[in-house]
């Protein structure tokens, strides 16, 4: 009873708060971040050092007009925001930040589930949201937003097929799907597979740029050209869902990312007996630390790039990063067989 | 089958990089641009018409408005203008401080330039680092006039006050902390791919056609053409300085932005020459207590940041106001230039091709 319903449901609601407020602080660390390489101080009134401007923002959101416009589809309009939502938020079930942990003399395991096809339910789910885009640019009835949808579907879409192609050769390394087994089998191999698929590692994280609207590849929500881009029409907490949603993708990449390639929750150096030191420090630990890197990688980014412009961004998705991803593909088939 | 239509989308003059309001009503196939037009009018005050019921001195305050981000070179246009229809000698001393406070207002009209046009690309960080260095040139101002923005800082005949002590110390120091802030700008853009791709074979421009569109100042000799009134037709005390006009090959975005870049050099090698020679002397010409230029009309022009800023002054020799006041403003002919620059290219370059003209809406409309 308590294993197979409790524990679960407690795990589920713990995630989801605790995403939830990570995607809110997300906001005020990517500003502060931003700030800091712009040589200002960023949100500095509400709460000391403004940490308590992500609830100010949250508040502001919640009680602003809700406006739909008069020749909007107004039911599509209604579902894009949970459409871009859900798919961002349900991709945590299978993400492990951590091995296990005791906890009331109880073993409990750090993610919420462990699917034999963990990560071809990531890449499916994480599809999903993109619907919620396109959808929105649509249903606006409004001539930005389409625009800013239509590069949104053709972006994600080939951004989608690449990363798709690179996680293969991933899987063919650790021969399993499921999220955990991918980090066990680095355990066994006594290597990060960064190390081991380097060229996958780059392209994933370019796709994973790509594939969360982030600079240098945010031409869906090209403020300077499209005014905002698919989510112009919406405002008040609509407009927040869609925000959120990108920021919790952010994380979810960034989480895949650490999974995939940084071992997980792994110390450098895994089964390794001289660096068995390294293993005091607690298993989520090292997952939190790995995935903050890349998230501040992600502002990073943003805070140094110009953008690409849409059909430069199609030639680098086709043209570069298609072939290299296929060829890392066979490469590492042949590699596989010949070792 | 299958039947296209053109979209018709209208971009300003609420939009977030027409650089103020204007409206450009862009037929696009896809997001090729067919056509763009240009919509002006949005920021028209009448400025020329109200100088016309002005007398000679309040106009010096007008001119200001007009190109707010340079207001130091508009009132020294003005000013020069009248200077020569009344054939004042301006003392060399104001002539070096006009100097020095027109590449100081090249300055800073680039860094505002450079910030918003790298913003449109998505560059955010250059704007901000841009307006730092901005803000130093804003407090010389304040020291040198009290204000800011529209500093109203030029008299006919030389200057309102002299400048405080130390200040061209201050300036030097300005140029020692410029020199190294340039680099930073280049360090983010110039070899920048993906702001190679965005600028490179972008809105190219010859330099005939160019000629033929009117355009001047940095678009005009990034497509080649070595043409700069501070050169041809020096004023203030361009005759005594050392500089060189930089040009461009290709007269694409990206040569425009590499022309700008160098100026913020030669105008730190202007103000730096300036700035240590000032000679002692007088501060205002011998200039009449009620300022009445003869009858007659007059053209003057200088090199604003944005280009060639011409005044066309037409004096009945009675009154104590222009007959005529026309001013040739360099945003609103190096606009003409957008719709030739913006056909066949993508929506996204649209907002590239304002950035590299640098137009500013106050002086397009006057």
């Amino acid at each position: 009873m308590i294993d197979t319903f409790v524990i679960p449901l407690l795990k589920i609601v713990i995630v989801l708060n605790a995403t939830l407020v990570a995607v809110t602080y997300m906001v005020l660390l990517e500003r502060k971040v931003i700030a800091w390489a712009q040589s200002r101080l960023g949100p500095m009134r509400v709460g000391p050092y403004g940490v308590l401007q992500p609830v100010a923002d949250a508040l502001k959101l919640m009680i602003k007009e809700d406006i739909t416009p008069v020749r909007a589809d107004k039911w599509v309009f209604t579902a894009a925001p949970i459409i871009a939502m859900v798919p961002a938020l349900i991709v945590y079930a299978v993400i492990p930040f951590g091995s296990e942990i005791t906890l009331f003399g109880r073993q409990v395991t750090l993610y919420i589930t462990d699917i034999n096809v963990g990560l071809l339910y990531i890449v499916s789910v994480a599809s999903v949201g993109v619907y919620g885009i396109i959808l929105a640019g649509w249903s606006s009835n409004s001539k930005y937003p389409l625009l800013a949808s239509l590069r949104a579907s053709a972006q994600l879409i080939s951004y989608e097929v690449v990363v798709t192609l690179t996680l293969v050769s991933v899987i063919m390394m650790a021969g399993t799907l499921s999220m955990v087994g991918i980090v066990n089998a680095q355990y066994n191999q006594h290597v990060w597979y960064v190390v081991a698929q380097p060229v996958a590692f780059v392209l994933v994280l370019i796709g994973g740029l790509a594939e969360t609207n982030r600079a240098p590849f945010d031409l869906p929500e090209a403020e300077q050209e499209l005014t905002g881009g698919f989510h112009t029409e919406y405002s008040g907490m609509r407009f927040a869902l869609f925000f959120l949603a990108e920021y919790a993708n952010m994380i979810v990449v960034s989480s895949v990312v650490t999974t995939l390639f940084l071992g997980g929750w792994l110390p450098p150096f895994p089964n390794t007996a001289i660096f068995g030191f390294l293993y005091y420090i607690p298993s989520w630990m090292w997952f939190f630390l790995k995935s903050f890197a890349f998230l501040y990688l992600f502002i990073w980014i943003r805070a140094t790039l110009p953008r690409y412009r849409y059909d430069q961004l199609m030639r680098l998705g086709w043209k570069v990063l298609m072939p290299v991803a296929i060829g890392n593909l066979v490469l590492t088939g042949i590699l596989k067989v010949l070792f | 089958m299958f039947d296209t239509n053109e979209l018709v989308i209208n971009m300003g003059p609420q939009h977030p990089s027409t650089h103020g309001v204007l409206r450009v009503v862009l037929r696009l196939d896809g997001e090729k641009v067919v056509d763009a037009d240009v919509v002006i009018g949005y920021l028209h005050r009448g400025i020329e018409k109200l100088s016309e019921n002005r007398n000679w001195t309040q106009i010096i305050l007008l001119t200001d408005r007009m190109d707010y981000v340079a207001a130091a070179t508009n009132n020294v246009g003005y000013c020069e203008t009248v200077e020569k229809m009344m054939a004042i000698e301006v003392p060399r001393r104001a002539r070096y401080v006009r100097t020095i406070l027109c590449e100081l207002q090249r300055i800073a009209s680039h860094c505002l330039w450079i910030g918003t046009h790298a913003m449109d690309i998505g560059a955010m960080t250059v704007f901000l680092y841009a307006f730092r260095e901005r803000e130093l040139i804003l407090d010389l101002f304040e020291e040198f006039c009290g204000a800011r923005l529209t500093y109203n800082s030029m008299r006919i005949g030389g200057l309102p006050l002299d400048i405080p002590p130390g200040w061209d110390k201050k300036v030097l120091e300005f140029c020692a902390i410029m020199d190294g802030k340039i680099g930073e700008y280049e360090e983010l853009l110039t070899h920048n791919r993906i702001w190679l791709e965005r600028t490179k074979r972008i809105g190219i421009i010859s330099g005939p056609e160019a000629i033929a569109l009117g355009l001047s100042g940095p678009p005009l000799r990034g497509s080649g053409v070595p043409k700069d009134v501070r050169k041809d037709e020096p004023y203030a005390a361009y005759d005594e300085m050392q500089f060189d006009v930089p040009v461009g090959l290709a007269g694409d975005t990206y040569d425009r932005y590499l022309v700008r870049l160098e100026e913020f050099r030669q105008s730190l090698r202007i103000i730096r020459q300036a700035a240590e020679g000032i000679p002692e002397g007088p501060i205002v010409g011998k200039v009449p207590r009620l300022i009445k230029p003869p009858a007659g009309e007059t053209y003057h022009a200088i090199e604003s940041p944005k280009g060639e800023l011409g005044y066309f002054i037409v004096s009945d020799g009675k009154s104590t106001n222009p007959y005529r006041f026309r001013v040739r403003p360099p945003s609103f002919c190096n606009l003409q230039g957008l719709r030739t620059l913006c056909r066949g290219h993508l929506i996204a370059d649209v907002v590239a091709l304002i950035g590299s003209l640098d137009v500013v809406l106050g002086e397009v409309d006057r």
